[in-house]
């Protein structure tokens, strides 16, 4: 009998969780409804590698962020993505805000978190020329970083698939029925498949995904963070900067984003909708009005590249709830921030404790796994001795498509290797029309190298889902 | 591979074409860049005629401009899909191609590299992010370099040239325009483009109007624009709905500057009347300078930049003093900001409202230059002869001229 292990939501947590169960595991499948992983959440958020310092001491939260956080070191070796550990600054600017400094101590103390120290007003300056003059201190914290997660869930996915290990997308879970003490699972697309075990990684829907199975977890509520990305042309910050926070999340920030960018955001707003990632007028008002508290300069009129939003899988308690519901399916739900920095840890969590320990599950780690991947570095980053030997051997590494980014034709035929099959596909794997200009300079190229290795017309090609279409007729037959 | 010239030129536009030209006609070894496959920048994208009045006396396609350019460049050495990736100070410079990566010597400059369409992503327009939405550039390269339509029917945000002329060219392949909106209180492009693109077919232009919302589950399904207040602010009440899938965008140029960054820009690269930046050895000409209407000026501005870069690649010409041009009242734009006195400068000049006749004035300077219906959309342009060494700032103002009969 074969023992077949589902996780459904390929999600930085998603991901990760099959990752984990398949060095014991080979048959993981994971399942995403969307066209790629790391495209739900873990697409539109401040993409903050969390130092753990602030999260109530005693929560699963607090439990898992710091821990997350160091778990990063390794699984960055192993899975090759680009993460900056610029450190991050809670800043007090009015005089109020100050003994706040001083209670994050104490709380970073509970967390057993070591990296952090007051700042005091000269030093910041220093560190950061471009904050609001009016700072008077910060905690610093050296270990909090900056990355790309839809990078880590993209490769993580990749991992899996490399160890004998299955990943789907467009595989929309919509009904689950328990037959002889399996999971039967139904899918949007009508496909089935059994599974022996099930883990439920759905982000904002886990909820939902839940109730397929008979389960409950604790509701999960849309909160819209809204954000300003803005570009590489002037060097706001060198680290995250936060606000000393009030309320429901950790305020409106400015930050570095790991590829030269700047990111300023989010606010917290409960939206009605889990589909609702539409930036509105009185949000980005919002924000640029915090923002410019922060960092005084922000000049959006010049450097404005675009805005999005993100949706927060809220709950009541502000808590994870992860845990083995009754039908013996196991949630993982209301991953909220800081979601991104645990993951790694929430991977472990399941597997270790929650599989081997709570259910009882023997699992044996496999002998021939292997935990590293490779990918394609990006060109303009490395060596010009080597990237020139490369051109050598292939001259489309040498043909630059991109001018924003900089993404050669290699990197981009690269991505459709890897199973690239729309614009967002290049766009997040490759940051190819990522920059400055969107898009507008390089998109008519990168569909038409699209079109021309995956053998389809340009008009079956999509932005992401089926429906985002680009052209949709020839102009002279 | 190595090489070494007396002028590189950065970008093979209709600036560095005549850069290119002239260079080599003042004796110098010249090696021209450019990242496509072909010269002619922007201008393969504009199938219309209007180009090249007064630079070939001929009214010429854009296409047809090129080739024109093209033809004096015989003797040059080209060198397509190169992409620069460093300009470095001790004047090498680093560029990538798919043979490889090459280093030039050089002694001389032209950036020439033109301008980026602005994105509609960074208006910023509050919603969400569906396909649909193009620049203008993109747009036209779907469908005259790609064979591609980028949709149905289509509402164009920006009233300048290009925005009047992608209406006229969507509408004769057969994708309906429904509107033309524009945020200024006036058209931004020429007279005679609203006539010929927008009145002769009957698409309706709404000026004082913008893009407030767009609507669509993955594919746009509509946009939807209201009037604004003199602050741009919608006024609400007056909002628009318009079932298209597609909405094209021509908000406006970028100087492009990249990868030069020790050198004053403002967005565009700042120089002086012989084309010359704040590195001496640096010059520039065209859009990456600042946002010309016509390429005719586009020409000759490269053609200047070609001769000052040679002649200083042969130790003719150096640092330049430089007097600083001020925008004074009702000037908009005005360029070049500096002015070598020694020399004969050309001032172009864009007004910063509506005149019916606007009298120009170069203070201190006695020259004064009076222009009927003179419109922000509009270059006016101003003629200096070398002036007195020992002024240091020069002011161009602008106000409307009384009659003095009425
Ligand atoms: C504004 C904002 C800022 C944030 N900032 C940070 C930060 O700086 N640092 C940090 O650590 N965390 C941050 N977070 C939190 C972090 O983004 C999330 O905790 C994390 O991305 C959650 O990952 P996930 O895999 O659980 O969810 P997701 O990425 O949403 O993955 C779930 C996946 O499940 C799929 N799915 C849903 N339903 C089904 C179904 N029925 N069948 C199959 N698949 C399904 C979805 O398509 C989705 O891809 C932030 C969040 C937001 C919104
Ligand atoms: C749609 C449209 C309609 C117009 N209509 C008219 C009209 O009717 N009449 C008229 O007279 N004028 C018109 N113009 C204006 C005129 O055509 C332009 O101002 C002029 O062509 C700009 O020339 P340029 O050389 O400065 O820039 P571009 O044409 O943009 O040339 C820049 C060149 O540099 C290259 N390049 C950029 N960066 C690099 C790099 N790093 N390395 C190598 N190469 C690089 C680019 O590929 C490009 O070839 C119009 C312009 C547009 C866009």
């Amino acid at each position: 009998m074969i023992f077949l292990i589902a996780v459904i939501g390929g999600g930085i947590v998603g991901t990760l969780i099959a990752r984990e169960l398949n060095k014991y595991v080979e048959d993981v499948w994971l399942f995403e409804a969307k066209t790629n992983f790391g495209m739900g959440v873990t697409k539109s958020n401040s993409a903050i590698l969390h130092g753990g310092y602030d999260d109530p001491p005693g929560s699963l939260r607090a439990q898992l962020c710091y821990k997350g956080n160091q778990l990063y070191t390794q699984l960055q070796k192993e899975l090759n993505f680009d993460l900056k550990r610029v450190g991050s600054h809670v800043v007090a600017i009015e005089d109020e805000e100050t003994k706040y400094i001083y209670e994050l101590v104490k709380k970073a103390e509970k967390n057993g978190v070591k990296e952090v120290r007051v700042v005091e007003k000269l030093e910041l300056l220093e560190m950061e020329k471009n904050i609001n003059p009016k700072a008077k201190r910060s905690l610093f914290c050296e270990i909090a970083g900056i990355f790309d997660p839809w990078i880590v869930a993209m490769q993580a996915a990749k991992s899996v698939r490399i160890n004998g290990g299955r990943t789907l997308i467009k595989k929309r879970l919509v009904e689950v029925e328990k037959k002889n003490g399996k999971f039967l699972l139904r899918f949007q697309d009508k496909s089935e498949y059994f599974a022996d075990l099930v883990i439920n990684a759905a982000g904002l829907f886990a909820d939902d995904v839940a109730k397929l199975f008979g389960d409950e977890v604790p509701e999960i509520f849309p909160v819209k963070g809204e954000y300003f990305l803005l570009s590489k042309d002037f060097q706001y910050v060198n680290s995250t900067i936060f606000p000393v926070p009030t309320g429901i999340s950790k305020g409106c920030l400015v930050l570095p984003t790991v590829d030269g960018g700047f990111l300023v955001g989010p606010n917290a707003n409960r939206v009605l909708s889990k589909y609702d990632t539409a930036t509105t007028r009185e949000g980005l008002n919002e924000i640029r009005e915090k923002g410019t508290k922060l960092v005084p300069n922000l000049n959006f009129r010049r450097h404005l590249v675009k805005t999005f939003a993100g949706l927060r899988p809220e709950t009541e308690k502000k808590d994870f709830h992860i845990d083995v519901g009754k039908s013996g399916a196991i949630h993982v739900s209301g991953i909220r921030s800081p979601g991104l920095t645990a993951a790694p840890a929430i991977a472990k969590y399941v597997v270790e404790y929650l599989i081997q320990e709570k259910i009882g599950m023997n699992l044996y780690k496999r002998e021939n796994y292997i935990p590293e991947i490779e990918k394609t570095p990006h060109l303009i980053h490395i060596d010009r001795n080597e990237w020139n030997d490369i051109i050598q051997k292939d001259p489309d590494a040498g043909e630059m498509i991109c001018h924003c980014n900089k993404v050669t034709k290699k990197e981009i035929i690269d991505a459709i290797k890897n199973g690239a099959r729309t614009l967002d596909d290049i766009k997040f794997m490759t940051r190819a029309s990522f920059g400055e200009c969107q898009g507008g300079f390089c998109t008519a190229k990168i569909l038409k190298i699209l079109a021309e290795y995956t053998g389809r017309d340009p008009r079956e090609i999509n932005q992401n889902e089926d429906g985002s279409w680009i052209v949709n007729a020839k102009v002279r037959i | 591979m190595k090489y070494k010239t007396d002028v590189v030129v950065i970008g093979g536009g209709a600036a560095g074409m005549a850069a290119a030209y002239r260079a080599k006609k003042e004796g110098v070894d010249v090696i021209l860049l450019e990242r496509d496959e072909d010269t002619g920048g922007v201008l393969n994208q504009c199938i219309h005629n209007g180009f090249g009045l007064q630079y070939f006396k001929k009214d010429l396609t854009g296409p047809e401009f090129k080739e024109y350019a093209k033809e004096r460049l015989e003797d040059i050495e080209i060198l397509f899909g190169t992409y620069v990736l460093e300009v470095r100070n001790d004047r090498t410079i680093i560029f990538v191609d798919r043979r490889g990566i090459h280093e030039i010597e050089t002694k001389a400059l032209v950036m020439a590299t033109g301008a980026r369409e602005r994105h509609f992503n960074s208006l910023p327009v509050p919603g969400k992010r569906i396909t649909g939405v193009f620049t203008a550039g993109l747009a036209q390269r779907f469908i005259n370099l790609e064979n591609l339509k980028p949709g149905s029917k289509a509402v164009i945000l920006g009233s300048g040239d290009i925005g009047l002329i992608m209406a006229r060219r969507l509408t004769l392949e057969g994708i309906k325009v429904e509107a033309v909106l524009e945020i200024m209180p006036y058209p931004g492009g020429l007279e005679r483009n609203v006539q010929q693109c927008l009145k002769d077919f009957g698409i309706p232009l709404y000026l004082s109007h913008t893009v407030t919302a767009i609507e669509g589950d993955r594919r746009l399904e509509k946009v939807i624009a209201a009037q604004v207040d003199y602050k741009w602010d919608p006024i609400p009440g007056t909002e628009k709905e318009f079932e298209v899938d597609t909405l094209i965008t021509s908000v406006g140029l970028i100087p492009q500057t990249k990868p030069v960054d020790f050198v004053e820009t403002d967005p565009g690269f700042l120089v002086s009347n012989t084309n010359q930046t704040s590195e001496d050895w640096i010059f520039a000409a065209g859009n990456c300078t600042v946002i010309f209407d016509l390429v005719d000026y586009v020409a000759k501005e490269g053609e200047k930049a070609g001769k000052y870069a040679a002649m200083y690649a042969k130790g003719e010409y150096k640092k330049g003093k430089k007097v600083k041009v001020r925008k004074g009242e009702n000037i908009g734009v005005i360029h070049p900001i500096y002015i070598d006195p020694t020399q004969e400068s050309t001032l172009y000049i864009r007004v910063s409202k509506v005149f019916d006749r606007a009298n120009i004035k170069v203070l201190p300077l006695d020259v004064e230059v009076i222009e009927d219906e003179a419109r922000p959309p509009e270059m006016i342009v101003v003629k200096l002869k070398p002036f007195d060494e020992n002024i240091d700032e020069i002011e161009v103002m602008a106000d409307e001229l009384i009659s003095k009969l009425g």
